[in-house]
């Protein structure tokens, strides 16, 4: 309980536990990338069968054309998102412990940042020829 | 094990399996971003990283990638629709449920065997 010097309200302590979390916006971000998912994966998997067993200058090419660069960012920015968002929600559900949590939670996060920058860095270097 | 304590129905596991292949897919990222990088990076790193792929164990992961991805995107919509509202009746939830198997199955096998068609 608040000892007599904490001068903030129990409302103000009770907002950012429980239901006062984000709580909403993760739900409805969720739902939000994987609406965005469902046409960039059929895309995806789509082109991937069509290419198979094209080699280097093909698969190349293909990055590189105009629209699929942009589709390719696309879908990599609404997949890394869509997979913290996840990841989140099973790490908050198995892992026990504040500390552990909180430190597989940020882990979780600077790797999907990492991944994503890899992915957008590599699609760009192609598409503008470096 | 479990099964002595607990009976398994459809809708928990397809439930349980969408979480794991969610995880699976998080991995599979990786390994799409590792294969523009190394297409990035030239022929020879290329080339290693294919060799990999058309081993049979690349092959293998690409098998339940590809089965988890279209397992995730069909269970996907059943949820979305869930979340408007539709089809949470339990007559329903298993209707959609094996569709759901059925639909990721047959999307793998026509997608594998178009692709080794080519």
């Amino acid at each position: 309980m608040s000892s007599p010097k904490d001068l903030r309200s129990p409302l103000s302590r009770a907002r950012g536990l429980g239901s006062a979390k984000e709580g909403v916006r993760h739900f409805w971000a969720q739902r939000v990338s994987a609406v965005a998912l469902i046409p960039l994966a059929l895309w995806f998997v789509f082109s991937v069968v069509q290419g198979s067993g094209a080699g280097y200058g093909a698969a190349r090419n293909w990055v590189a054309a105009p629209a699929v660069s942009v589709l390719l960012v696309l879908l990599i920015v609404t997949l890394l998102y869509h997979s913290l968002l996840g990841v989140q929600v099973v790490i908050e559900d198995y892992v026990g412990g504040e500390k552990k949590k909180l430190a597989a939670l940020l882990l979780s996060k600077f790797t999907h940042a990492l991944v994503a920058v890899a992915g957008i860095f590599a699609v760009l270097r192609i598409a503008l020829g470096a | 094990m479990l099964g002595r304590y607990y009976r398994f129905q459809l809708t928990s596991v397809l439930s349980f399996a969408h979480r794991v292949t969610g995880v699976g897919l998080s991995l599979g990222s990786v390994l799409l971003v590792v294969w523009l990088l190394a297409l990035a990076s030239g022929p020879w790193a290329y080339e290693q990283f294919a060799k990999h792929l058309s081993a049979w164990y690349g092959q293998c992961l690409l098998l339940g990638w590809s089965w988890a991805l279209l397992y995730h995107l069909c269970n996907g919509i059943r949820h979305l629709a869930w979340d408007l509202g539709y089809g949470f009746d339990l007559k329903t939830a298993y209707r959609s449920g094996y569709a759901v198997v059925v639909a990721s199955l047959v999307l793998t096998a026509v997608a594998w065997a178009l692709a080794c068609l080519r």
